[in-house]
């Protein structure tokens, strides 16, 4: 019997429309995959099935649940089957839960609003649940609050929430997307482990297609609010037909050719570092306990070198990106650049700071959303003793404008008109203006879709051949760094535990964390047709 | 939790010491000498030697800080020059109108403001939030002093269902109370005016939280989600403002009592002012602030019940 | 623009213009008394009527909205060029000894409310205007310093403050460049809103003597006056509680208007 089918879904949100005709249908027991890139409308289908759509939105069509058209279903009758016959896991899991009641409450609250039962009953249940979703009772008390847990934690209370009453659907909306890969690994297995034992369907959606093909049973493409391909996911990965699914399966595999790198002169040189906060005493009187965020780091970068650093949230990698960019100083160690001191006490050094610039990886909080484009990317010419001026400045503006693909024309334009894969051009474009010896990348395409991230990608590749670049590369995916760095340092808790060349790091991990984080991300399987149209 | 008490603490003893720092300054220190700016240029010899020596003018200033201070934490507030009585006696009389005048306001302005403000936000857009919002725009505007000249025509003029004015002590409880009723409604409903407005925007912003999406997916209606996981979070910011207004509700009473003829510390402190009794001035100021500082206290302790972050962290 | 920022603007246009044209003409002299013509009813010759002493209430009127908008711009002023400066140091400093002293002193000042403040200096000084601006000026002071820290905080985790401090720009340039634009909607806003306030609270100190003196026309003085009359002229206390309303009300809805209309996001204290 058919769990779900959602018939000719439209929904449009004070008249513009948002979803076309969406099909689907999934039965018990099975993971269907909702994937796409943002906008492309897949939470808003999840939503819709949730009848949860935003105020003003409208909707027409069919979505079958269990024999219910939650379309048709009254407001008070989806209450009764919001927890109980469907349930959602959202992405954020920071702000999922609500601060200021226990996670007992918070599970138990799902029980007591369904059924007639005691406070005492429901709390032994939701004991039993979070049991089940992996938070044993002896460590994790139903008493804790959300801030006493970690992300990976807060989000198994979501997923208990969510099934506590066993419901035939959960809907789970990017639920791994904010998480670490390692923690990822543990919560997907933990949804597919639910999926079988409670027999129930779980429509994922998901913006990772290594994701999709490790655990959905069938996919379905959005693009702008269409599905433009449904199939099983085994077929889809060996034969996909439409030219959008192609695209997006050749950019998440989307592998860079960057120039063979040349000379070896030592350029950035990290001895010991160790960075310390202090933490709130304990006790009122004895020393003041620190938090070891950096534990004697020693690295190096050459000139012409391109490394990565990955590590999962808190290993320590911005704060060494602070750390290398003298912005704040550190308890033990030295960092150099080109042979001097990269902090230099409250009087920046300028003549150090102007060999390096750094790109962030909010495109939407790295500008001045009051400043003109010009005056975003020439920000750097602070650094100079002379700063070009008037025709000078104008021909430096273009110049980096044109080197990152856009325009003269853009100059005068403010940010807010420019799309998110623009912005991190900009952001390049800003780093480049002085021609600096060093370019950190902190997590500079992570916030972006995949087919822009491609683009991003091959800018830097494409720099890269114009004029020898040295950059460290941080990120927490794995595959990006590979195809974009010659070497790699793996980073947790504040100490490197591997560095090396990328390619014998990759196929060759030596230490056992490095093992566990490849191990835990999820790969695409090798695509013929996929690699084929590029 | 306990180092949350504690700095919060720390904190109140240090805002007293300052407070009092500034306000023996201000009185004693500021006028040159305070004992013939009281008495004024034709004071005679003697009365101005026996005021000072009173005043204790002749010690050096740190030591008549200290004496101040101690005298404040025995319940001596010193003498008053004009009434020839203790201060502690003058305040003793009419603090019992002036707090009861600002807690009785404080629960109007709460009662009146809760059920408004989350009436507001559950029907955002509605007739209903319209009309609220609107109503508190004007009282947010209505001066407190003439909404009780309003008041005072309307009800005691007019009507006469209260009396213009004067207080008959607590003897008989009911009556204290309705004498103090006008008085609290023209300082309660634009302080009510502010709290709902700011008890719908609080709440508002808590329901386009993420959690609330999470409770509705439990299968809680909207009106379940609101009271049961956006109020308590909407009350941290509210009690801030109730915090404050608790000391505006006081200050505030100064101004009423003046309307109603009320015999509280506002009377006290004006009379005082025309007396030039800077000592009486001086200790009343000392303990409104003293109070305001208090209730800044409890409305942090407050925030560590309703916020359970607050207990564990710093 | 909404309805409310509209509505706004012409009332305090309105009031504004009052003051204006007070200064150069006002339908009768404030200063000579008229007692045979005491406690008129408005009509054609006095429009709002006259007060105890014969005065034309509209006259006084006018010449008060000078005194109400001179004593609250001039009140906001040094809230604002104290406060604003105060905060973005402190935010600059954040977590310093120096933002500790900076907030706790704000604290400390919010302890005083500006009634107490002009208690105590009319206490020494003696009552006047100048008394009245300071007091509440002083009062402005931490509400600015609390609200421009609050908003330059998270801007100061933002990644444009970071680029910013990579190009070796100091702490003092980035808040002058940075912070301050990205707050100045913020302060205009919640400049609106202390200005009505501080039409309030000059009202309030004028009802009880604190503030402005005679001769000086205010509308809080003209009420403390109305109070004994206000069952056989009821006009005396009510036209200038309602000038007090309109001008409030107009500020406040300008002040929600520009926010809507700035940026909606930006959340005013009112207390």
């Amino acid at each position: 019997m058919t769990l779900l089918t959602i018939r000719d879904l439209s929904v449009a949100i004070n008249g513009t429309t948002i979803l076309h005709d969406v099909n689907l249908t999934m039965q018990p027991g099975k993971v269907a995959a909702i994937t796409g890139e943002s906008g492309s409308g897949k939470s808003m289908t999840a939503l819709a099935v949730m009848g949860l759509l935003p105020r003003g939105a409208v909707a027409t069509g069919q979505i079958m649940l269990d024999g219910t058209d939650i379309l048709q279903t009254s407001e008070p009758a989806l209450c009764k089957m919001r927890g109980n016959t469907m349930g959602m896991v959202f992405q954020e899991p920071m702000t999922a839960l609500n601060p200021v009641q226990t996670i007992g409450d918070q599970v138990a609250e799902t029980i007591l609003i369904h059924e007639n039962t005691s406070k005492t009953a429901a709390h032994r249940r939701a004991a039993a649940m979070l049991e089940r979703v992996g938070l044993p009772n002896d460590r994790f008390p139903l008493s804790r609050y959300p801030h006493e847990l970690s992300g990976g934690q807060r989000q198994r209370v979501v997923i208990a929430m969510a099934i506590a009453l066993r419901p035939k659907l959960l809907i789970a909306d990017e639920p791994t997307t904010a998480l670490d890969v390692t923690t990822q690994a543990r919560i997907l297995d933990l949804l597919r482990d639910l999926v079988r034992e409670f027999d129930m369907g779980l429509l994922l959606i998901t913006h990772d297609l290594a994701v999709v093909s490790d655990i959905a049973d069938q996919v379905a493409v959005m693009q702008k609010g269409r599905v433009v391909e449904a199939a099983p996911t085994r077929q889809l990965l060996t034969d996909m037909r439409h030219p959008y699914t192609k695209a997006l399966f050749a950019a998440s595999t989307h592998t860079v050719y960057l120039p063979v790198r040349t000379a070896s002169v030592p350029l950035l040189y990290a001895k010991n570092i160790v960075r310390d906060y202090p933490l709130p005493r304990k006790q009122l009187r004895g020393p003041r306990p620190h938090f070891r965020a950096l534990d004697h780091v020693s690295f190096s970068i050459d000139h012409g070198e391109r490394v990565g650093l990955v590590g999962e949230s808190g290993c320590g990698k911005s704060t060494l990106t602070r750390a290398i960019l003298g912005l704040e100083d550190v308890q033990g160690g030295q960092i150099t650049l080109g042979g001097e001191p990269v902090f230099t006490g409250k009087k920046p050094n300028l003549t150090v700071r102007r060999k390096m610039q750094v790109v962030f990886q909010d495109p939407y909080g790295s500008f001045n959303p009051r400043h003109r484009v010009d005056r975003l990317i020439t920000e750097p010419f602070h650094l100079l003793e002379t700063p070009p001026t008037g025709m000078a400045r104008e021909v430096e503006i273009s110049k980096a404008l044109q080197d990152v693909g856009l325009s003269q024309s853009d100059a005068k334009k403010y940010i807010h008109e420019f799309s998110g894969g623009q912005r991190q051009r900009i952001a390049i474009a800003r780093a480049l203006i002085i021609a600096p010896e060093l370019i950190i990348f902190d997590e500079a395409v992570s916030a972006l879709d995949v087919s822009v991230r491609a683009q991003v990608l091959d800018l830097i590749a494409a720099l890269c051949r114009k004029r020898p670049l040295s950059y460290l590369f941080i990120s927490h995916d794995l595959s990006v760094v590979r195809s974009i760095t010659d070497r790699v340092i793996v980073m947790q808790a504040g100490k490197i535990v591997e560095q090396g060349e990328t390619e014998t790091v990759f196929t060759n991990p030596q230490h056992p964390y490095t093992q566990a984080l490849l191990a835990a991300a999820p790969q695409l399987p090798e695509l013929k047709h996929a690699t084929e149209i590029v | 939790m306990i180092r949350y008490v504690t700095s919060r603490l720390a904190s109140l003893i240090i805002s007293l010491l300052v407070a009092s720092i500034v306000i023996f300054a201000v009185i004693e220190v500021i006028p040159g000498d305070p004992a013939s700016f009281m008495l004024g240029v034709n004071a005679r010899p003697d009365t101005l030697a026996a005021l000072r020596s009173e005043m204790g003018l002749d010690q050096p200033l740190i030591q008549r800080y200290f004496a101040w201070v101690t005298g404040l934490l025995q319940g001596d507030f010193g003498n008053s020059w004009t009434y020839k009585t203790p201060v502690a006696d003058l305040i003793n009389d009419r603090i019992w109108v002036s707090l009861p005048l600002a807690v009785y306001a404080l629960v109007l302005s709460t009662l009146i403001a809760f059920p408004a403000g989350i009436y507001a936000a559950s029907r955002r857009g509605s007739a209903g939030d319209v009309t609220i919002m609107g109503a508190t725009q004007l009282g947010v505007a209505i001066p407190n002093f003439w909404f009780a000249m309003i008041l005072v025509l309307i009800f005691a003029i007019n009507l006469r269902w209260f009396s213009a004015g004067g207080f008959p002590g607590w003897d008989n409880p009911a009556l204290a109370l309705k004498s103090l009723t006008l008085p609290a409604i023209s300082l309660a409903l634009p302080q009510a005016a502010i709290l709902a407005r700011v008890m719908r925007s609080s709440l508002l912003d808590m329901l386009t939280e993420d959690f609330i999406r999470t409770a509705r997916a439990k299968g809680l209606s909207h009106r379940q989600a609101l009271w049961r996981h956006a109020v308590r979070n909407a009350l941290i910011p509210v009690l801030t403002i109730i915090g404050l207004q608790f000391s505006f509700l006081l200050a505030g009473g100064i101004i009423i009592e003046q309307v109603f003829f009320l015999p509280g510390l506002g009377r006290l402190i004006f009379q005082s002012i025309s007396a030039r009794d800077l000592i009486v001035v001086e200790s009343v100021v000392m303990l409104l602030v003293f109070t305001v500082i208090v209730v800044n206290f409890l409305v942090d302790m407050a925030y560590a019940i309703v916020d359970p972050r607050l207990r564990t962290k710093t | 623009m909404s309805r409310s920022l509209i509505i706004g603007l012409y009332l305090t246009a309105f009031f504004i213009t009052l003051a204006a044209v007070s200064l150069v003409w006002t339908p009768y002299d404030i200063q000579s008394l008229d007692i045979p013509n005491k406690l008129h009813r408005p009509d054609g010759t006095h429009l709002l009527g006259t007060d105890h002493f014969g005065r034309d209430i509209l006259s006084m009127i006018m010449m008060g909205a000078r005194t109400s908008i001179a004593v609250a711009v001039v009140a906001v002023g040094i809230g604002m060029a104290l406060g604003v400066p105060l905060g973005l140091l402190a935010a600059a400093r954040r977590g310093s000894l120096l933002d500790e002293i900076i907030m706790r002193g704000n604290d400390l000042v919010f302890a005083f409310p500006s009634l107490v403040i002009a208690i105590l200096i009319t206490a020494v000084f003696g009552a006047s205007a100048v008394n009245a601006i300071i007091a509440i000026g002083i009062f402005n002071v931490p509400v600015f310093a609390r609200l421009t820290r609050g908003a330059a905080l998270p801007l100061w985790e933002r990644d444009f403050i970071l680029a910013a401090r990579v190009c070796g720009k100091s702490a003092f340039r980035i808040s002058c460049e940075h912070i301050l634009p990205n707050i100045t909607n913020l302060m205009i806003v919640q400049g609106t809103i202390q200005f009505s306030l501080g039409i309030l609270a000059e009202a309030a100190l004028s009802y009880i003597g604190l503030g402005a003196q005679p001769p000086t026309a205010s509308w809080g003085r003209m009420l403390a006056d109305a109070q004994t009359l206000v069952s056989i002229a009821p006009h005396t206390a009510l036209i200038p509680g309602f000038a007090i309303v309109l001008t409030v009300l107009g500020l406040n809805l300008l002040g929600d208007g520009l926010r809507d209309w700035l940026d909606p996001r930006i959340r005013v204290v009112r207390t």
